[in-house]
């Protein structure tokens, strides 16, 4: 770096106080954690949500055991679970995995941590703007898990908030709104940051080409961001509107409600919502999957020992699936009522981004090929992600044609569908980017038996989870049911397995204590890691110090060969890392 | 640019621009009383906004001098905003036989 | 390695110093914000039976000033940069000055234009139209106020930047001006699309 100035000048860390070191910290890897750890909370969150949803389907109409009694009268009076109640769950749910639990996981946490130290720079380009950008989402955290306690209760119109239900929801839906500002906000800065950090601080020698496929999902993952928050913004500040200055952007004229007509201006358009929601809504999916590849790529390629199969065709896929993602929202909208040209449309352009997708997938099978693989824990979710990834895929599929769409669309199976892709999908890849990278942030390895008690369970619950919903949903149960089906008889033949998924679910809580206890004592009593890179990687990341200090790299990185040149035919060693002469 | 003399010449050029908007304004104003039909008002108003908009981007924010990344950019937003709003366009105009549009 | 690299001088590569990556890339995030509004309003519009000429209901004249105050605040933002590329401090200050006193005559203009709107009964809830006015004009009017934070700090004390690092001061009012002609460019867009049509 040779334009030194005494502005770009931090003072290191051991002079800062405990407010500024952990707090309201400027450096990417506290805030990196501070990510990692609110998120992991909100994941457990809203997971046990969805525990206590299960209860409702199984056993409905029956009082919950133990929690009941708790939850008050408002919501489960003598513990049975009250319809409204059963709707914020579903609908915070959905809020509170995807905005508050992965996406800072994958983007925030990892993202945070890794990038900088995977591209060689010192920080993210704007350190004191990552800090307002955890904060804002950790005051949207907050507010989210304060409208639990309002009269009425949380939001309940589901995650996409449709109007005009949302319109006339409880004040809860206004919170909802309110804590969605701040995580756009947060996010829109978080993208800013990382797409700045990517283009403007590689170290000498990181070509664009030379980046991990890690940091190419995050750099994708960061657009995506930047352009497809902002129309949810516009039209949650329309809703919020609607709400609290009673105009009529999504309420058409003649609307009734409980019998009443409300009094309204109308002229309004509730499809323009959908619209809205869902240009955010496809491209979040990808936010929510692109940087797990990415996680996945890099443990593939250090586990086998050898490079990832057409780095470049992955590189080329993963930047046409975030361009391709924003011409693709309306599929979610075939059952609103769409015309067969618009639909025509948009059902080439589902099947159009498929392909990159399937590529990417193929290439990281295709590496596995004649591999030595490491068979660490790691790796373990790491295998476990690729077909669990691929069921979602394929059966995404269908949906995206709109004759079969028309059909599935409200039932179990689209549950089904996302779930395999972001629960053993993501949730798996995040676990696999846990274990990895533990060592570089603590000096520590995470304990190996532990690690298996973890993975197995959760790798046999998680589809004994799902699959049954394929078939519930194929047999027409509807998705939004809060009995889960009970009156109607057509289900009958497929409602036991409610009973068995729900105790499923129970299980795989279980199984992730093992995760839990491993996180809090190997940080203090796991085997310490014998060197710098005890993975023998080839990712700057393993070139720091362990723990990275504030300013990561002792001195300035140079870049000389790709990201994976593993087993390299000639070389002194299996692995050459990349500022390795 | 970080001579005296350049700096002149770029003042120069701030001066006319600013003109040039001025009088886009006027002219904006003065043709919406002249009451054409709503797809030529829209054409005509919206044609001399983008002048104006390319004069203040490419003159006050120096986008005529900046970089490719940038163009990059804009390039990516300009696309995605069009099929934001064309898309949405068309399916209002695209719907299934025998329904209408609730307003 | 403790320092942040291309904060006052540019990376070779890419030819951006990184706050100037940053504005556009901020940018690009508000055209998507105003321009989903802007489709909200085409799609409302285009839905509506029927929809009211602006200037049947807005106040045309008043606009078209406050567009020529917008336009003049641009003019003085661009030339308060030059006058710092200039080396003259003194300069800047007037022009800067003028920059934020024209975005209070702004604002002050908008709350009458309000204010009037309010006082004939005119609020968002009377009409589609009024809503995605008073929505489009408000956003912007808070951009203005964020535009006359920023351009303060500038003015007063994060001025005195220009002593120990000039060229990091002309970068950062730069990047302050390419804001605020965003924020003039959005009104060069809502005039006509609300007043005119």
């Amino acid at each position: 770096m040779t334009h030194h100035t005494p502005s770009g000048h931090h003072p290191s860390l051991s002079q800062l106080g405990f407010w500024r070191k952990y707090i309201f910290a400027t450096d990417h890897k506290i805030i990196g954690l501070q990510y990692g750890i609110t998120a992991l909370f909100f994941l457990l969150f809203g997971f046990c949500l969805m525990l206590l949803m299960r209860w409702q389907l199984a056993y409905p109409g029956e009082p919950i055991p133990f929690i009941g009694k708790f939850l008050g009268e408002g919501r489960a009076p003598g513990g049975i679970m009250l319809p409204e109640f059963y709707n914020e769950l579903g609908a915070m749910h959905g809020t509170i995995m995807v905005f508050l639990g992965i996406v800072p996981l994958v983007f925030g946490a990892f993202g945070n941590y890794i990038v900088p130290l995977q591209i060689g720079a010192p920080d993210m380009a704007f350190p004191k703007l990552n800090m307002i950008s955890y904060w804002l989402f950790f005051v949207g955290g907050v507010v989210m898990l304060v409208s639990f306690f309002l009269p009425g209760g949380a939001a309940s119109s589901g995650w996409t908030s449709y109007s005009p239900l949302a319109n006339i929801a409880s004040l809860g839906q206004t919170f909802w709104i309110i804590g969605m500002f701040f995580l756009i906000n947060s996010s829109l800065l978080g993208a800013i940051n990382f797409i700045a950090t990517v283009i403007q601080l590689r170290a000498p020698g990181m070509t664009f080409m030379r980046l991990p496929f890690f940091v190419w999902s995050q750099l994708v993952t960061a657009f995506l961001l930047l352009l497809a928050f902002p129309p949810l913004e516009a039209a949650a500040v329309m809703q919020l509107l609607d709400r609290v200055a009673h105009t009529s952007f999504f309420l058409p004229s003649g609307l009734v409600v409980s019998g009443e007509p409300l009094q309204v201006s109308g002229g309004g358009s509730v499809l323009l919502w959908q619209h809205l929601f869902w240009f955010l809504g496809h491209p979040e999916v990808y936010v929510l999957i692109l940087p797990a590849m990415g996680i996945i790529a890099e443990i593939i390629a250090n586990n086998i020992r050898k490079p990832l199969w057409g780095y470049r065709s992955m590189v080329y896929s993963v930047v046409f699936i975030g361009f391709m993602s924003f011409i693709v929202w309306a599929h979610h909208m075939y059952l609103t009522g769409m015309g067969t040209t618009i639909s025509a449309f948009f059902q080439a352009t589902t099947m159009i981004i498929s392909i990159p997708s399937v590529i990417i997938l193929t290439c990281l099978f295709l590496s596995l090929w004649g591999g030595s693989i490491r068979f660490n824990v790691p790796m373990l979710f790491t295998l476990a992600f690729l077909p669990m990834f691929g069921i979602g895929g394929l059966t995404g599929l269908p949906l995206g044609l709109s004759a079969p769409d028309i059909y599935l669309h409200d039932t179990y199976y689209v549950i089904a569908h996302f779930h395999y892709i972001v629960a053993p999908g993501t949730i798996f890849a995040i676990f696999a980017g846990i274990y990895h990278w533990f060592p570089k942030v603590t000096g520590r390895h995470l304990n190996n038996l532990l690690g298996h008690i973890h993975f197995w369970p959760s790798f046999f619950m998680m589809n004994c989870i799902f699959i049954p919903m394929f078939a519930q949903g194929l047999a027409g149960v509807s998705r939004r049911l809060y009995d889960g089906g009970e009156q109607y008889t057509f289900a009958q033949g497929v409602l036991p397995l409610h009973k068995m998924i729900s105790m499923c679910a129970w299980i795989l809580a279980l199984a992730q204590l093992p995760f839990i206890i491993n996180l809090l004592w190997s940080m203090f009593n796991g085997r310490k890691v014998s060197s710098d890179n005890p993975w023998e990687a080839t990712t700057l990341e393993w070139a720091t110090p362990t723990p990275p200090g504030h300013g990561n790299f002792v001195k300035v990185p140079t870049v000389h060969r790709g990201p994976y040149e593993y087993s390299v035919p000639g070389a002194a060693k299996d692995f050459t890392p990349q500022n390795e002469e | 640019m970080s001579q005296a003399h350049d700096i002149k010449q770029e003042v120069r050029k701030y001066w006319k621009v600013f003109v040039a908007l001025l009088i886009l304004t006027i002219v904006t104003v003065a043709i919406s009383y002249l009451q054409f039909g709503l797809a030529v008002a829209v054409m005509v108003a919206l044609s001399i906004a983008m002048v104006k908009g390319s004069l203040v981007a490419c003159f006050f924010m120096h986008l005529i001098s900046e970089k490719k990344a940038i163009f990059v950019l804009l390039g990516f937003v300009v696309f995605f905003f069009l099929s934001l709003m064309l898309l949405i366009y068309a399916s209002y105009f695209n719907l299934p036989q025998g329904t209408t549009y609730v307003s | 390695m403790e320092l942040m690299p291309y904060i006052v001088k540019e990376r070779p590569d890419t030819g951006l110093f990184n706050a100037k990556l940053g504005i556009w890339l901020f940018l690009s995030s508000e055209v998507m914000l105003f321009g989903a509004l802007f489709s909200a309003y085409v799609l409302l519009r285009t839905g509506a039976p029927h929809w009211p000429h602006g200037s049947s209901i807005l106040n045309v004249p008043i606009g078209a000033f406050n567009t020529v105050v917008l336009i003049a605040s641009s003019v003085t933002m661009v030339f308060s940069w030059a006058a710092l590329k200039e080396n003259k401090f003194g300069k800047f200050k007037l022009n800067l000055g003028l920059t934020i006193l024209l975005a209070f005559v702004f604002l002050i203009v908008k709350a009458i234009e309000y204010g009037a709107k309010f006082e004939h009964h005119l609020y968002p809830k009377t009409s589609t139209f009024l809503a995605i006015y008073f929505t489009l004009t408000a956003l912007h009017a808070l951009h203005v106020i964020g535009g006359i934070v920023v351009n303060g700090y500038f003015w007063g004390p994060g001025a005195r930047m220009w002593q120990a690092e000039p060229e990091r001061f002309v970068n950062r009012i730069e990047i302050a001006g390419i804001y605020w002609h965003f924020v003039d460019l959005v009104w060069i867009f809502l005039f006509p699309t609300l007043y005119l049509l």
